[in-house]
């Protein structure tokens, strides 16, 4: 059906990276331009994604590629049947599409890094790892089954925790991988029980197979609450790995790595993981499900805009701003809106990425200053960088003619449509809030970084314009931030290709009633993806099944409705905002400091991050060490107290039985020999070795032998 | 009037009484020689005595036990014997004059070690 | 017996060795040594040759034919022996799917261990004596398939291992040593009672037609070889098999160790010199998990499915508290010796799951935790040698002074926490979903997972004290690897590895036993509770 080897390519462009950071990890001592070829491997990765993203997305965007192969195989019981483990790759849009995302941002990240990182005395260790990172990213991406992508998704953990921990001799860098790696594992937990659940009644990590025998009726333990609970803690992954409420503690200290692994890593593709993962299981969530999603987005995004609004470290407030746009994404997913989700995970990777690269060079301007009451002015000493950064802060705002406008306004519409049908309006209050609010935050920025006057002229003075291979990224992400490449029509993404021709809404598989009122099913739609199977596979995979579940028309229209209406008033927010940066900061009407005396209690509040720190820290962190020091002191006291007191017990015991061993059981011994001594001594003294006295008492027994014979013998 | 006879029988009619009686005196001399005596010969002699009221006995109950010459032959080994006996006792007395410088039986109590 | 006795070869070539050594002039320490490490190196290749003869289609478990490698004949016979008649006890050994794998562990676990005794020169002559007799008896406890040949060789293994813990080792070791041979021996005691119960139960029909009373645990598997009156015969209705049971099991779960039996072990390894240690947590620990397996499944099986609610409920125990345990230790050692704890909980509940999935879990997560253990005792051994401390809080930014080391540390830790591409994650992850499978374990198999989360908490926290942060100042003489510890660590990382990508290798290895002995599990136990009635 299909000439193009897409599964070899895939699988090559999997490998690269791993090899990359191999060659990279073991040589990188001896040879010191092994970062070279490290980014040499991952460009070459690009070049191979953009020809399999492209050769997909123009010539088979209706198919979906799949290859497996078993990996274990455990044979087959009488009780149990067959089991077997599988691993596999799966190639759809979705696919190629965050494989051009990774590829392209990990590359820009490389070159950008190879100037940022100059100097560091372990160099080429963080290129291996930033190869590792691409590897296990790109795992995720591909697979096709949850078995591997939680083996990949607890791989990105790792390199996450050693990019963190880059320079692990700051106390605070090592302790803020080590808080990131917990916390997500705290997300992998209720993944991990979504995958007992997801196994133990179908007995195939596969999606497909799952959604096939969803779709058949079977249900997890014969009920809908289970369908409803293996997707909520499937999705506690994307919670602790996107950073959702309440796990997005971790993503903040997380900035404590090098800037450009924050770029990469906790704000393009990493995290957005999270978002991807709730994309592939997407037709298994139930409506419940969906809606507890959509809550967890919303206040994931609400909760970290109202922070970012009060931060002065310029990583900060980019991380907030971060866990802020992944809670859209995860709510646009939550309402129903899948494409528009994915959509603003690939425009947002670009111009995040654009913003930290950006918040790098002015790092790098500034000598490694970050906070950003230093800076101001930076405009014209770094005008590259300025511009871009313009570019990325109007992108994250919505404001047309970038890629952000379309798919923030994209999910706002959905959201605004979700609270018409449904009757939840609150996601889309909360969503046009957080639009207000980043607006603001992004300016406040952008106009303290770089406009004004320097506020610390000694660094302002030193200050200079990054070379070519860190302002080159930048500028080609800007590009990317322009609406040109998604759509022809800058209002609505609607008509574009991305939407149109790439991203469809697949269909839901759980029982009708437990949808959304709103995705009813069609029967007379062709199946919007046929499966192809390269390789051999021993059992047949699902077939999709034979009716294709969309949207109603009504969704249609609400969403129709909804459009303008959601468009001007996300224009209006975005435009307030950025209207009240310039009136804080541009133009001084209003002092930002007196407006946060004047309400001291919530700016506070905000500043320090709403407490969660604090509280975690207080009720599980402390909870578990008391926890573990009681248990340690329990088991050394008690169950070892037991252990040793019984030896105590018997020791004693023991020394019992051995006073009685001496005093009675030998002391009845030495009695008897006492007494017949004694007796000895008395008897002794008969004799006293004169014959005379031994004759006379001959004499006297005889008489009185005689006497006693006489008067009672014979 | 019992008493009477049976002392006037007694002082006239010599029998078998009184040879006991006699044997027993010796005896009785003897033992008390023996025991009394600090000196070995003394001890010795005390010995003597005790054999000889043996040999009294012998003979006396040969005579009025209708034994033939029993006794008297007993008595005559016992007087041989007594003759050894003696010969080998003043020889150990002589020794232990000889070890302790001293006959006298009460200072050698060797014997009770 | 128509193949060379590898088994014995492989089970008796210490012996000779401990011989050579103890004959051996007193002056030639390295001799010793040297015979030591090559002995134990022929075992690894005698390893070899076994899995590469090795039939990978025959179960073994309860069927005597499908057992491999085996020789048997008599060892003990005494006839006209009171109401007994006929004594016979045989010398019979075998491997099947369970034991192979514990083989080839043993085999491993020696020769690293042996690399790692290279540097005590306290007495060479007795340590080597013994640790070869050791290694012995650790073999033989695999390979027996009479309980009573199982017996000897248990105790046989028990007593170098005092004198390795109470001769070699640090500043309490009398106290370890006590506490560990008394421990076991206490274990010993009710297996020695349980053994005379199946013996006195179990008959075996000799070719003549005679039956006689035996200790082949392969016949005490098969309910119709039990007499009617047995004391532990299924057949008599006011047996004693579920006490027995009870019994049996204190005795293995004293080894594992399984809480509340467990307090041997921290004192224990950190007494014992860095090779016993190793030794201790990669074999010795195994022993008990794999006689449970091996005698209380097959032996006892309705009496298994009647408690096994509490061997997985202990399992979780063992997890979490040892993990909680673990996580507030100050000295390295005792926190990984409260690691392997909670790491053992894990074949506890694979165990409990009586399917495929989770018994291979379980018997791989032996396996594992041997090697990654093995490893985290080497780990410590190399500091500990170095800084003769091993206070977690006296370090700090060792990864500066020592980077290679550092780089083998991150890698065994991330394996005990379960990280995927190590082989650690295959195990845990199998025990999980074969005990999730099974439904009366259900619940606690989800509490059991509260585990990696706190594996993952304190295995980071120590890794970011001990080697993180700034440079102790104190240490900034410290070495890197020497050769000999890099001959240690590379194997063992490079076996963690490949099973972490490519697990078929053991998995295929112990895969039709493994499914043997679930089909058992699975239509015994109403063999063995129907005949009862």
């Amino acid at each position: 059906m299909n000439q193009i080897p897409f599964i070899p390519i895939a699988l090559i462009i999997l490998v690269l990276p791993l090899i990359g950071f191999f060659f990279t990890l073991l040589f990188g001592k001896k040879i010191k331009q092994m970062y070279l070829f490290e980014t040499g491997i991952i460009t070459t990765a690009l070049g191979l994604s953009i020809y399999m993203a492209f050769m997909k997305l123009m010539y088979y965007a209706n198919e979906k590629i799949v290859s497996e192969l078993t990996w274990i195989d455990l044979g087959s019981t009488k009780a149990f049947g067959k089991i077997s483990v599988d691993l596999g790759m799966m190639i759809d849009n979705v696919t190629v599409l965050m494989l051009f995302v990774v590829c392209l941002i990990s590359t820009l990240v490389h070159l950008f890094s190879i100037e940022y990182m100059k100097g560091d005395k372990r160099y080429n260790r963080y290129f291996s790892y930033l190869g590792i990172f691409t590897f296990s990213m790109l795992g995720i991406v591909f697979t096709h089954n949850m078995l591997m992508m939680y083996i990949f998704w607890e791989l990105v953990g790792l390199s996450s925790y050693l990019l963190i921990g880059f320079w692990f001799e700051k106390k605070s860098a090592s302790d803020a991988s080590k808080k990131a790696f917990v916390v997500n594992r705290v997300g992998d937990f209720g993944m991990l029980a979504g995958i007992l659940i997801l196994f133990a009644n179908y007995h195939t990590f596969t999606f497909d197979k799952v959604f096939a025998q969803i779709s058949q009726g079977v249900l997890p333990f014969n009920s809908e609450f289970w369908l409803t609970a293996m997707g909520i803690l499937l999705f506690c992954g994307a919670i602790g790995k996107s950073a959702q409420f309440p796990l997005h503690v971790w993503l903040p200290d997380a900035m404590e790595g090098p800037t450009p692994v924050s770029a990469l890593i906790h704000a393009a593709t990493m995290v957005a993981a999270g978002v991807y993962l709730t994309v592939r299981i997407f037709p298994l969530l139930t409506g419940d499900a969906l809606l507890f999603i959509a809550t967890i987005g919303a206040i994931s995004s609400f909760i970290p805009a109202t922070i970012a609004l009060t931060q002065n470290d310029i990583k900060k407030v980019l991380a907030y701003s971060t866990i802020s746009q992944l809670g859209y994404m995860v709510m646009a997913l939550g309402v129903g809106a899948y494409a528009y989700g994915f959509f603003h995970l690939v425009t947002h990777a670009f111009f995040k990425a654009g913003l930290f690269l950006g918040s790098g060079s002015v790092i790098h301007a500034m000598h490694h200053e970050q906070d950003i009451r230093q800076m101001g002015g930076l405009k014209k000493k770094l005008p590259i960088t300025y511009t871009t950064f313009l570019i990325f802060s109007l992108a994250i705002s919505g404001i047309p003619l970038t890629s952000g406008f379309l798919s923030k306004d994209g999910i706002l519409a959905s959201a605004y449509a979700f609270g018409n049908l449904t009757g939840y309006k609150i996601f889309a209050i909360s969503g046009f809030l957080v639009a207000l609010m980043t607006a603001f935050y992004m300016f406040r920025l952008l106009i303290l970084t770089f406009h004004g006057e320097p506020r610390n002229e000694e660094k302002y003075h030193h200050a200079h314009e990054s070379p070519a291979l860190m302002t080159m990224p930048l500028v080609l992400l800007a590009i990317l931030s322009i609406f040109a490449f998604y759509t022809i029509n800058p209002l609505s993404a609607q008509t574009g290709w991305v939407l149109k021709d790439w991203l469809k809404t697949p269909a839901s598989v759980v029982p009708e009633h437990a949808r959304y009122s709103f995705m009813v099913q069609k029967h007379d739609e062709k199946p919007e993806a046929a499966v192809k199977h390269e390789e051999a596979v021993a059992e047949k995979p699902a077939a999709e099944s034979e009716h294709t579940i969309i949207h109603s028309e009504e969704y249609t229209e609400a969403l129709h409705h909804a459009h303008y209406p959601a468009m001007f008033l996300s224009l209006a927010v975005a435009g307030l905002g950025i209207l009240f940066a310039f009136i804080m900061y541009f133009w001084r009407k209003i002092n930002a400091d007196k407006l946060a005396d004047s309400v001291k209690p919530l700016y506070k509040f905000s500043l320090n991050k709403w407490y969660f720190d604090e509280f975690y820290d207080f009720a599980f962190v402390n909870g578990t060490l008391l926890l573990s020091r009681f248990l340690a002191w329990f088991d050394s006291t008690i169950v070892d107290g037991i252990v040793n007191g019984s030896a105590v017990v018997t020791r004693q015991l023991s020394k019992l039985s051995g006073l009685f061993d001496t005093y009675v059981v030998d002391g009845l011994v030495n009695l008897s020999a006492t007494l017949s001594g004694l007796l000895g001594i008395f008897t002794r003294k008969f004799q006293t070795g004169k014959v005379q006295t031994y004759i006379i008492m001959v004499v006297f027994s005889l008489v009185a032998l005689l006497f006693i014979l006489m008067n009672y013998g014979i | 009037m019992t008493d009477m006879s049976t002392l006037s029988t007694f002082l006239t009619h010599i029998g078998l009484g009184h040879f006991l009686f006699i044997s027993g005196m010796l005896f009785s001399l003897g033992i008390y020689g023996v025991v009394t005596r600090k000196n070995a010969v003394m001890v010795l002699m005390g010995i003597e005595l005790i054999l000889n009221s043996a040999n009294i006995n012998f003979v006396a109950f040969a005579r009025y036990g209708n034994y033939g010459f029993h006794g008297q032959l007993a008595a005559l080994f016992v007087i041989i014997l007594a003759a050894a006996e003696s010969a080998i006792a003043l020889a150990i007395v002589l020794n232990i004059y000889k070890t302790f410088n001293n006959v006298n039986v009460d200072e050698i109590d060797k014997l009770r070690e | 017996m128509n193949h060379a006795p590898l088994l014995s070869l492989i089970t008796f070539l210490p012996v000779i060795g401990m011989i050579i050594v103890l004959l051996l002039p007193k002056g030639m320490e390295k001799a010793m040594k040297i015979t030591t490490l090559t002995v134990t190196f022929l075992q690894i290749v005698i390893a070899g040759v076994i899995w590469s003869g090795f039939n990978y289609s025959l179960g073994g478990i309860n069927d005597p034919n499908s057992f491999q490698f085996i020789e048997k004949f008599r060892w003990i016979e005494l006839t006209g022996v009171a109401w007994l008649n006929t004594i016979k006890i045989d010398y019979f050994i075998g491997i099947d799917g369970i034991s192979a794998p514990m083989l080839m562990l043993t085999a491993l676990i020696s020769f690293i261990a042996a690399l790692s005794s290279w540097n005590i020169n306290k007495a060479v002559k007795g340590y080597h004596a013994m640790y070869l007799l050791l290694v012995t008896g650790m073999m033989g406890v695999f390979v027996s398939l009479d309980f009573f040949l199982f017996y000897i060789f248990w105790e046989v293994m028990l007593l170098p291992m005092y004198f390795l813990i109470g001769i070699w080792g640090g500043p309490r070791k009398e106290y370890a040593a006590i506490k560990f041979f008394i421990y076991t021996l206490f274990g010993s005691v009710f297996m020695l009672l349980v053994m005379i119960g199946l013996y006195l139960s179990c008959q075996e029909t000799l070719a003549a037609g005679q039956k006689v009373f035996t200790f082949n645990i392969l016949s005490m598997m098969d309910p119709k070889n039990y007499t009617a009156t047995g004391i532990l015969s299924p057949l008599n209705p006011h047996n004693l098999r579920f006490i027995a049971y009870i019994g049996l099991f204190a005795g293995f779960a004293i080894k594992i160790p399984m809480f509340p039996f467990h307090t041997w072990l921290p004192d224990a390894h950190v007494e014992a010199p860095t090779p016993i240690s190793v030794i201790l947590a990669g074999v010795l620990l195994k022993m008990g998990t794999y006689g449970i397996l091996r005698f209380n499944y097959p032996i006892f099986p309705e009496i298994t499915r009647q408690v096994i609610w509490w061997i997985a409920a202990f399992g979780m125990i063992n997890i979490i508290y040892g993990a909680l345990c673990a996580m507030a230790q100050k000295d390295f050692k005792k926190l990984i010796a409260y690691s392997s704890v909670s790491h053992m909980g894990f074949v506890l509940l694979g165990m409990a799951s009586l399917n495929t999935i989770g018994i291979t879990g379980a018997i791989f997560q032996m396996f594992n935790h041997g090697t990654i253990t093995a490893m985290l005792f080497l780990i410590v051994g190399v500091i500990y040698d170095r800084a003769h401390t091993r206070g977690i809080y006296e370090f700090g930014g060792l990864a500066t002074q020592m980077p290679i080391y550092t780089g083998f540390v991150t890698i065994a830790f991330f394996g005990a926490i379960g990280l995927p591409g190590i082989s650690g994650f295959i195990s845990e992850s199998f025990v999980f979903l074969g005990g999730f499978g099974f439904e009366p374990i259900r619940l606690l198999t989800i509490l059991s997972t509260i585990g990696i989360l706190l594996g993952a908490g304190y295995m980071l926290w120590t890794l970011q004290r001990v080697y993180l942060g700034p440079l102790n100042e104190k240490w900034n003489q410290l070495q890197d690897l020497d050769g000999r510890e890099y001959a240690m660590l590379i194997p063992l990382t490079i076996i963690v590895l490949i099973l972490g990508i490519y697990p078929s290798f053991m998995l295929g290895l112990m895969n039709t036993s493994v499914n043997a002995l679930v089909d058992f599990m699975a239509k015994s136990p109403q063999l063995f509770s129907s005949i009862g009635m």
